[in-house]
């Protein structure tokens, strides 16, 4: 068995290696067709930029997207510059550098990797899965009997922030940089989706389809993980297969299969606050302009997030959200489970958590009020804030680094659910709901609580849980996404996720159960 | 400003400061020689399985302590002066005290084996235990076997947290099958299936005669009372129970039994000086209860009674109904209310055994020969409402009205197979009655939360 699992840690990690050096890989030469058709496509009218390119890159052959992309940025930056000092504004183009070379990159690959689409894939995602299977499933049988499964966790570099933790740290990060700030670096593994994503919308695959696939994927292949890590837990089983199913239907293929039907690309879970742009100018308009079916989602929209998701918050708890159907929290509890451990329970991280959660909440309302406000005021400033700024600078630190590079980037050190925690607004919303207004709770079992500190070490969320528990306190806490591993994890049978009454959820004591009843009503009640 | 000392930083005096904290402005010290902060002992095991670092198991941040004026003073008391109202310390230092609370905790037995001081010979208790353990123990190369002596909670954790780094055990229980002093034999049989499935070597009715040092005088092997027979070692856990942790008191004119005795109100014989937690014993018994009992929930009730006493409202130690828990590696165990095993079983005692016929599951439940009320439960592999339970002892409800209701007592996480209704319906085949589980019911459950 543990041959088995070497053999797919080596297999994996060739997959992984092809994967990552492919950005660098790769021939691309741009022909002058190709190139009419993409000046056409983006009604370019910079004769500048459109000599520059002609004159130094159409024709080559360029090794990598390193080379190409740095000849297209500059003559975008030359030509953009020239406009300006020439207050030729109309001839500016909008379109971002990373954005352009993605888009003449694409179009213009040739060479192995374009023409061998299939073996690809199979030496990439395909190596990674076979890999990262072989050594997954073996775990039926050396992690023993079914039970808790936490042994050695921190005795392992990958899970107590070892060098192992800091690589893969590294990766992540630099993959997100590259998926938001550097699109045109994964050209290459567009090429490498491109029969899938044929097969669903119909077009070549983007970027974010790649991150779309790969979430799948990873999500996939992580889910056997928890199949097998929590197979005594029937919640866990339940659970996972919930935001699996979401992930997979909700979030991958009904949005791109209505990029087929002619309808607007829409993922009918992803609710505002959390979809920030719901409500931008341009994404209104194009629903407008969809006939029914963008109306729908319009009012669809609204509607699950003033209505669906408080209602079902009152009645279970933001669980059913955060992890059973978000595809955030899908990934925290798949790819993120080896890493819960490490959210940090001190109570200044609470106070971090109150004032940047709270604040990411305001500052996206904020921007939707002058969002919705300049759209029907017509008008591209209120209060002498440029709307599109604003926009732009919440897509850049929120949307981008906060959620993406921060939020996965972050899991092998600071754990799992870094941006649920501390950053997401739709969570912060949700919180006040199961706070104030809900009939979930943890229950604490009277007074078995030991203190020993599992429940609490293993919380992602980096609530206290024993602080409540041996309080013989219920866990009433904004924060909690209701994943239940606490209740998994605790060796004495003390924690439960129930939708209860409201009446008595809330319980502060003093004295706990099995201590004698009067004294228990005189300390209680005073 | 009265000040309160108290040995011990384990549960039980910890507890004891911090409801003197919340009931008054006393000033408050707490001397202890193992750590520096509260930690929780039943957490050891889960540091050395790696599932936690001893961080984790401090359930207060370290600020805590000043913020809330309890003052923590490391040190070892050697002498209690109850004269002249003082510890001397093995330092040479003193403290001065005006009510001293003694919660001292256990200390491993050692029934005078030969070879029982030998390095490689150990306990578990305290924290020194488990870093001892790490040197003895850090994986299966340094030590290929361990062999432990004593079948009860602590030593079924060792053989856990051994097994956990691959390291073969051999488990000697004295008794012919697991903690059947405590246990009914249908649940220490399932207990036994269990210990064999997580391949540990399982000797029951043996003893331990001798323990063999090699050249460098460590110990090397263990000898077997009974057969004479000999196994190779490099560790040998001793956990044959524990006992008062109370030898430094025995001249200090404070009376000592196995433990230090107290009155209902804890109170020892010395005015001012009252005993909590494992150290204490009880003149009399209260109710079924043992006279000394080391288990962490009355640790913890005796101190939240003691700081009632402190602060004035003078109140006796009145623990309600008996409950308690263990993990038996996989198997969750709970207890609430009295369920005796056969040695100890009541003459008015009648017991209903239910086993899972393919998980690891069974309850038993005790209850009166003539009135049939219902007097205990002992749970594996299920869990069970501690309030439900609590409630229903107290209101002294029969057993057929607690298989009727049994639905409302289920603990499990959601999605769980439940077996209300197997267990139900053996039970009527049993008893001849008709009895059918009633629907889980949330007003019944939060009826008097």
């Amino acid at each position: 068995m543990k041959t088995i699992q070497n053999i797919g840690i080596i297999i994996f990690l060739i997959g992984l290696g092809i994967f990552s050096a492919l950005p660098f890989m790769g021939t691309f030469k741009l022909d002058q067709g190709t190139f009419d058709g993409i000046v056409a496509e983006k009604r370019i009218k910079s004769d500048l930029f459109i000599q520059d390119i002609q004159q130094n890159v159409v024709g080559k052959e360029y090794n990598g997207m390193i080379n190409l992309s740095s000849n297209i940025s500059k003559a975008l930056d030359n030509a953009n510059e020239a406009h300006v000092k020439n207050k030729e504004y109309k001839k500016k183009i909008y379109t971002k550098s990373s954005e352009m070379a993605s888009l003449i990159g694409k179009r213009s690959g040739s060479g192995y990797i374009v023409n061998n689409k299939g073996i690809m894939w199979m030496l990439t995602f395909g190596l990674g899965i076979i890999g990262a299977l072989m050594f997954i499933v073996p775990q039926v049988l050396t992690l023993g009997k079914k039970g808790i499964k936490n042994d050695g966790i921190y005795h392992q570099s990958s899970t107590n922030r070892g060098w192992i933790a800091w690589l893969v740290f590294a990766f992540l990060v630099s993959f997100y940089m590259v998926l938001y700030f550097g699109s045109e670096y994964a050209v290459n593994w567009t090429y490498l989706v491109d029969p899938i994503s044929e097969s669903l919308s119909g077009n070549p695959a983007g970027h974010w389809f790649v991150y779309g696939f790969m979430y799948c994927v990873i999500m996939v292949v992580m889910a056997v993980r928890m199949y097998i890590k929590y197979r005594h837990n029937m919640y866990q089983m339940v659970r996972t297969t919930s935001v699996l199913f979401f992930q997979i239907i909700f979030a991958f293929l009904i949005p791109e299969i209505m990029v087929r039907l002619q309808m607007p690309y829409y993922d009918f879970k992803n609710a505002f606050p959390l979809d920030y742009d719901f409500f931008f100018q341009w994404n209104l308009k194009s629903l407008i302009n969809s006939g029914g079916i963008g109306l729908f989602i319009l009012v669809w929209g609204i509607v699950l997030t003033l209505v669906i998701v408080p209602v079902m918050v009152y009645f279970f708890g933001k669980r059913w959200y955060c992890s059973w159907v978000c595809g955030c929290g899908g990934l925290a509890e798949t790819l993120g489970d080896p890493y819960r451990q490490h959210s940090s329970k001190s109570l200044f991280s609470w106070k971090v958590e109150r004032w940047l959660i709270h604040g990411v909440l305001v500052f996206a309302v904020f921007m939707t009020g002058i969002t919705l406000y300049s759209f029907f005021a017509e008008t591209g400033t209120v209060m002498g804030i440029k709307t599109s700024g604003i926009q732009n600078t919440y897509s850049l630190a929120i949307g981008s680094v906060f959620a993406g590079v921060i939020g996965t980037g972050f899991y092998p050190i600071f754990g799992n659910r870094v941006w649920c925690r501390f950053g997401c607004p739709l969570a912060a919303y949700l919180g006040f709901v199961q706070r104030f207004k809900s009939r979930f709770r943890i229950t604490t079992n009277g007074g078995q609580c030991i203190s020993c500190g599992n429940c609490s070490t293993y919380c992602e969320q980096g609530i206290d849980v024993r602080a409540y528990a041996q309080k013989g306190e219920n866990i009433v806490r904004s924060s909690c996404v209701g994943c239940g591993v606490c209740s998994a994890v605790c060796p004495r049978g003390v924690l439960k996720l129930e939708n209860g009454p409201e009446a008595g959820r809330i319980n502060p004591t003093q004295v706990l159960l099995g201590n004698d009843v009067d004294l228990m009503e005189l300390v209680n009640n005073k | 400003m009265e000040h309160i000392v108290i040995i011990g930083n384990g549960i039980a005096g910890v507890t004891a400061a911090r409801h003197i904290r919340k009931n008054s402005d006393k000033r408050i010290t707490v001397v202890s020689t193992e750590t520096d902060y509260f930690f929780s002992r039943t957490a050891l095991m889960y540091i050395y399985m790696g599932h936690m670092k001893f961080e984790h198991t401090q359930p207060y941040e370290n600020w805590f302590w000043k913020k809330n004026r309890i003052d923590l003073v490391k040190g070892y008391v050697n002498t209690v002066d109850h004269l002249n109202k003082s510890l001397i310390l093995a330092n040479g230092s003193s403290i001065a005290y005006d009510k001293l609370i003694l919660a001292t905790g256990s200390k491993p037995n050692k029934f005078g084996w030969p070879g029982q001081d030998l390095p490689g010979v150990q306990g578990l208790y305290s924290k020194q235990d488990l870093d001892q353990l790490e040197a003895n123990a850090p994986d299966n190369k340094t030590c290929k076997r361990a062999v432990i002596v004593g079948g009860g909670l602590i030593g079924i954790e060792m053989a856990e947290m051994l097994r956990s780094r691959k390291i073969p055990v051999t488990f000697l229980v004295r008794e012919d099958s697991f903690w059947n002093g405590v246990l009914p034999a249908g649940e220490s049989a399932l207990i036994n299936e269990h210990i064999l499935e997580h391949h540990i070597d399982l000797r029951l009715g043996v003893n331990l005669g001798e323990i063999l040092a090699d050249e460098n005088g460590r110990a090397r092997a263990v000898v077997i009372k009974e057969t004479g027979e000999e196994i190779a070692c490099d560790v040998v856990g001793l956990t044959a129970g524990v006992s008062p942790n109370v030898d430094f008191l025995k001249d200090s004119g404070i009376e000592l039994g196995r433990g230090i005795k107290v009155n209902r109100h804890l109170e020892t014989n010395i005015k001012d000086i009252y005993a909590i937690g494992d150290c204490a014993e009880q003149h009399e018994s209260i109710g079924n209860r043992r006279p000394i009992e080391a288990v962490w929930y009355t640790g913890r009730m005796m101190g939240e009674t003691v700081a009632q006493t402190i602060c004035g409202n003078k109140i006796e130690y009145k623990p309600g109904h008996w409950f308690n828990s263990a993990k038996f590696l996989d198997v969750e165990y709970q207890t609430y209310g009295w369920v005796f095993s056969e040695r100890g079983m009541k003459e008015y005692e009648q017991h209903f055994h239910w086993r899972d016929d393919k998980e690891l599951i069974c309850i038993t439940m005790a209850f009166h020969k003539e009135t049939k009320q219902f007097l205990g439960i002992n749970t594996f592999g299920i869990r069970m409402r501690h309030e439900i339970f609590d409630r229903w002892l107290t209101e002294e409800r029969d057993v057929f009205y607690v298989m009727e209701h049994l639905k409302d007592a289920n603990f499990d996480p959601e999605f769980y197979t439940t077996y209300e209704t197997k267990i139900v319906s053996k039970f009527n085949s049993e008893f001849g009655t008709n009895i059918t589980p009633k629907k889980k019911s949330w007003k019944r459950i939060f009826s008097n939360a």
